[in-house]
């Protein structure tokens, strides 16, 4: 509409009425046609394609779809997840079932006994990898998960949730070094913490011992001086 | 039964394609068979070798032609059934008989399912006349061309009894659609072929190869492409037959973005594969007489090359022209229908007749140095003034997107 507004057009429009040879437009088309055609055999930045069973894309640090809990040390007993429930509390289409497990006298084991996420369910969206204060769940990169199983099969259990730290390193190093050295930090911290309260409370013992000695030795005294008034 | 020895007739590389005909007559008359019985299984064999070898180049040109498209647009093709995907048409053939066939209520059952019949049979007809090699010809009919084009013309009928037939409203559009183009690029398409019956001064395709023959300088041959009303009658020939045989970029009848498939729209299975089929052999029909007509046919293509079987030659000059049917499938986008109309009826049309008067001169002037100087501003400068009008006057006034462009 506005005038001064112009597109840039990629070829140079031939002014109406200027004799071009008819069919130039055509043979250039063909040429280019052409070069792929040719090109196709011998360049290979040209062929995109990758024969998917037989090669592989590697894919990207970002790419991300069901969650996986991760371990550290042992699939058993290593598990990061203290079955705190956030995720399944926040978890939008409710995909995620954690049932805590607890010892004979009924006292939480801070693990999950029971960890399921239904991926028919899971709309991919990460809050769970997002809320999670354990760094336990994470987005995973795994893609080949059809099977032909429709319920159980859908259904992933801690058999196959549980990855190992080493796994989600592969996965994303970049996410799981911070992570990792975050933890380390924590737990350092948390090292710091208790030996600092184990000395106090050394301390505290000492102390109480000493005044307990103190009150020993001044009730000693009196005693003495009892016995020497009663003597006297 | 009486049992006669009959010796076995003798036959080179140049007569190999006969070798089936020959067996069967030479089994025939060893069981004693009468005269009549030998006559119809020779000719019956015969018949048998031109459809195997075209039903298989069918299959082999339906994986070439994915493979050729594919490498175009930088892709590899099918390469998974068997080695580069050799046993592709096998796999599609299996597939197309093992799908289920479908007839609409509405559709007129016989015409339905006669019209993909009726499809194939015009194209194996007219491949029977097509010399295909100098001792490979069919039927060497006098009346070869004037055959040809009146065949032909059947397959316009049968793509009109699918899309009436159908009961449906895409195959009828598609169909009206194809009767429009196949006629109207039916007139350049005979028009262009009569300037080669005027100089060879006969209907026999055999006959128009062997006139054919000579070579200029003892290296060009004399092919009628070689010669300025050749030239222009091979060139609206060559466009006239893609548009004849439905190719892109004038495949408008089965125009999928319009008209979901044309008149195929209601075929499925087996009978889908014969129209595809049908459509095939008539390219191959369709070529194969382009390559009679202006490339000389059988003829060599250099005077030392003598020695190769003619038929190999044929099918060469065959695969070139189809290859580049191929290339400009995977190049061009397809045409209007009023672009499409006015292409034929303004251009190929005057050009086509222009041919005419050319090809006499070229005869009466004796083919030398004259007939040159006289053909060839015949048919140039009507050609400059023809697509001066056509940039100009005839083409269609500039589009103005409103929202594109502001």
């Amino acid at each position: 509409m506005s005038a001064e507004k112009t597109i840039d057009r990629l070829p140079a429009v031939p002014k109406p009425g200027r004799w071009i040879m008819p069919g130039l437009g055509l043979i250039q088309g063909l040429v280019i046609s052409g070069k792929n055609a040719i090109q196709s055999y011998y360049k290979k930045d040209r062929m995109t394609t990758i024969q998917y069973p037989e090669q592989r894309a590697v894919i990207s640090p970002n790419f991300r779809n069901f969650p996986f809990l991760c371990y550290d040390d042992d699939a058993a007993t290593g598990l990061r997840c203290t079955a705190c429930s956030i995720c399944e509390n926040e978890c939008p289409p409710q995909c995620i079932y954690i049932v805590l497990d607890r010892d004979e006298n009924g006292k939480s084991l801070k693990r999950p006994k029971v960890f399921d996420i239904d991926i028919s369910v899971c709309m991919n969206c990460g809050i769970c990898a997002e809320v999670c204060p354990f760094d336990s769940i994470y987005m995973d990169g795994e893609y080949e998960m059809s099977t032909d199983d429709r319920f159980g099969g859908l259904m992933l259990g801690l058999d196959r949730l549980a990855k190992s730290a080493e796994y989600h390193m592969k996965l994303r190093p970049e996410e799981a070094s911070a992570v990792m050295a975050k933890r380390k930090a924590e737990e350092e911290k948390k090292a710091a913490a208790a030996a600092a309260k184990a000395a106090k409370a050394k301390a505290d013992l000492e102390a109480k011992a000493k005044a307990a000695a103190e009150a020993k030795a001044a009730e000693e005294a009196q005693a003495a001086t009892e016995e020497k008034g009663e003597s006297a | 039964m009486i049992f006669a020895t009959v010796p076995f007739p003798s036959f080179t590389l140049e007569s190999l394609p006969q070798l089936p005909k020959l067996l069967v007559e030479w089994l025939l008359m060893l069981v004693g068979a009468p005269d009549w019985l030998v006559s119809i299984g020779g000719t019956a064999a015969m018949a048998g070798t031109v459809v195997g070898v075209f039903l298989s180049a069918f299959a082999l040109l339906s994986l070439v032609e994915r493979k050729t498209l594919a490498r175009i647009q930088n892709r590899l093709g099918p390469n998974r059934a068997g080695w580069f995907g050799i046993l592709q048409p096998v796999a599609d053939g299996i597939k197309m008989l093992t799908k289920e066939d479908i007839v609409p209520t509405k559709a007129e059952w016989l015409l339905h399912l006669a019209a993909p019949i009726l499809i194939v049979v015009p194209s194996i007809l007219a491949l029977g006349v097509m010399p295909l090699g100098r001792e490979w010809v069919p039927v060497n009919m006098e009346l070869g061309l004037l055959f040809f084009f009146s065949v032909g013309a059947l397959t316009e009928l049968s793509v009109f009894m699918a899309g009436w037939a159908s009961g449906s409203k895409f195959p009828m559009l598609g169909a009206m659609r194809a009767i429009s183009q196949m006629v109207s690029y039916e007139l350049p398409l005979i028009i262009s072929a009569l300037g080669v019956i005027m100089v060879t001064g006969s209907l026999r395709l055999s006959d128009i190869v062997v006139h054919q023959g000579d070579f200029y300088f003892g290296f060009i041959p004399k092919w009628n492409l070689f010669t300025p009303w050749g030239f222009a009658a091979g060139l609206i020939f060559y466009i006239a037959s893609i548009a004849e045989a439905n190719r892109c970029p004038f495949d408008l009848p089965e125009g999928e973005s319009e008209i979901v498939a044309g008149h195929m729209t209601e075929y499925s299975g087996f009978k889908y594969a014969l129209f595809f089929m049908g459509e095939y052999l008539g390219l191959f029909a369709i070529a194969g007489l382009g390559v009679t007509l202006f490339l000389g046919g059988w003829q060599a293509p250099l005077p030392f090359l003598g020695w190769v079987p003619t038929w190999i030659w044929f099918f060469a000059k065959l695969a070139v022209i189809i290859m580049s049917y191929l290339w400009i499938r995977g190049t061009f986008p397809r045409v209007r229908i009023d672009q499409l109309m006015r292409f034929a009826w303004l251009c190929l049309i005057p050009m086509a007749l222009l041919t005419i008067p050319a090809a006499a001169l070229w005869v009466f002037t004796g083919k030398g140095i004259v007939s040159w100087v006289v053909t060839v501003p015949l048919l140039l400068i009507p050609w400059v003034i023809l697509t001066i009008l056509f940039n100009k006057r005839l083409a269609p006034a500039t589009r103005t997107y409103t929202f594109a462009d502001s």
